[in-house]
């Protein structure tokens, strides 16, 4: 319990540190969730980012590729016309299956496109939280190589 | 000292689209090395842009985002801002860099 307790004061400090030096905000200090970016299934990210089952929505339109040759590399976007303030990307079979949360504050247009690497062909869950509750798309993206290495 | 992100910004119509790499290994903790060991995680955990020093977009990562991130975003905004791109890795280490928007 000791051990735990000294981890979890060394975390605190170390984020109390960098948000002092402005590096990041205070807000964000507390928000890297381990449990989300952890969790080793779909439910358990779900249940981190505070949701059963994200309902799904027309409204949200992924950018992302039918077939990926490279694993390691592959461009996937997604934006939406409900009023969101985070996003996540979520690939299902990959070891870490939380690849990222965005966070848009107001005037930021909710659109995102970068790279997530996948370990094989997955289902591939975008989310949006507008409201504060969340909804989602799905689509498959075939792999022809494994990204896990990359 | 990290290398430096390369990043574009360019407004038009009152929206500024912004491009960002970022130069990072971006080690997921899968990869064995040549001696069969694993090699630890290593990634970048938080990304932040500001324009004229407010927050315009955070972002936390995983592992599974790819090497040498890449990051495209648009917010409402005008020529010649100060962007300010600062991100963190799960080692402490840490890189910011500063553009105008064009």
């Amino acid at each position: 319990m000791n051990q735990h307790r000294r981890n979890l004061l060394k975390q605190a400090t170390v984020f109390g540190l960098m948000a002092s030096a402005g590096l990041i905000t205070s807000a964000q200090a507390q928000e890297w969730s381990k449990a989300a970016f952890e969790g080793k299934n779909l439910d358990e990210v779900f249940k981190a980012l505070n949701t059963a089952s994200p309902e799904r929505s027309s409204a949200i339109s992924i950018n992302a590729p039918d077939l990926a040759e490279n694993g390691a590399l592959v461009s996937v976007g997604l934006s939406t016309t409900l009023k969101a303030d985070q996003m996540a990307i979520l690939v299902e079979k990959n070891p870490s299956i939380l690849a990222g949360q965005f966070y848009f504050p107001a005037g930021t247009a909710p659109f995102i496109a970068t790279r997530i690497k996948m370990a094989q062909t997955s289902n591939v869950y975008f989310l949006v939280k507008a409201e504060g509750k969340w909804f989602m798309a799905m689509k498959e993206i075939k792999v022809t190589l494994g990204g896990c290495a990359g | 000292m990290p290398d430096p992100m390369r990043i574009r910004a360019s407004e038009k119509d009152g929206v500024v689209d912004v491009k960002i790499l970022m130069k990072h290994e971006m080690e997921s903790g899968q990869r064995k090395d040549a001696s069969g060991k694993t090699v630890p995680a290593w990634f970048i955990t938080h990304l932040n842009i500001k324009a004229q020093g407010k927050d315009v977009f955070n972002a936390h990562f995983g592992s599974a985002i790819s090497k040498d991130p890449f990051l495209n975003i648009k917010y409402k905004g005008s020529k010649g801002e100060k962007l300010t791109v600062s991100w963190l890795d799960s080692k402490g280490e840490k890189r910011t860099d500063e553009m105008l928007v064009s």
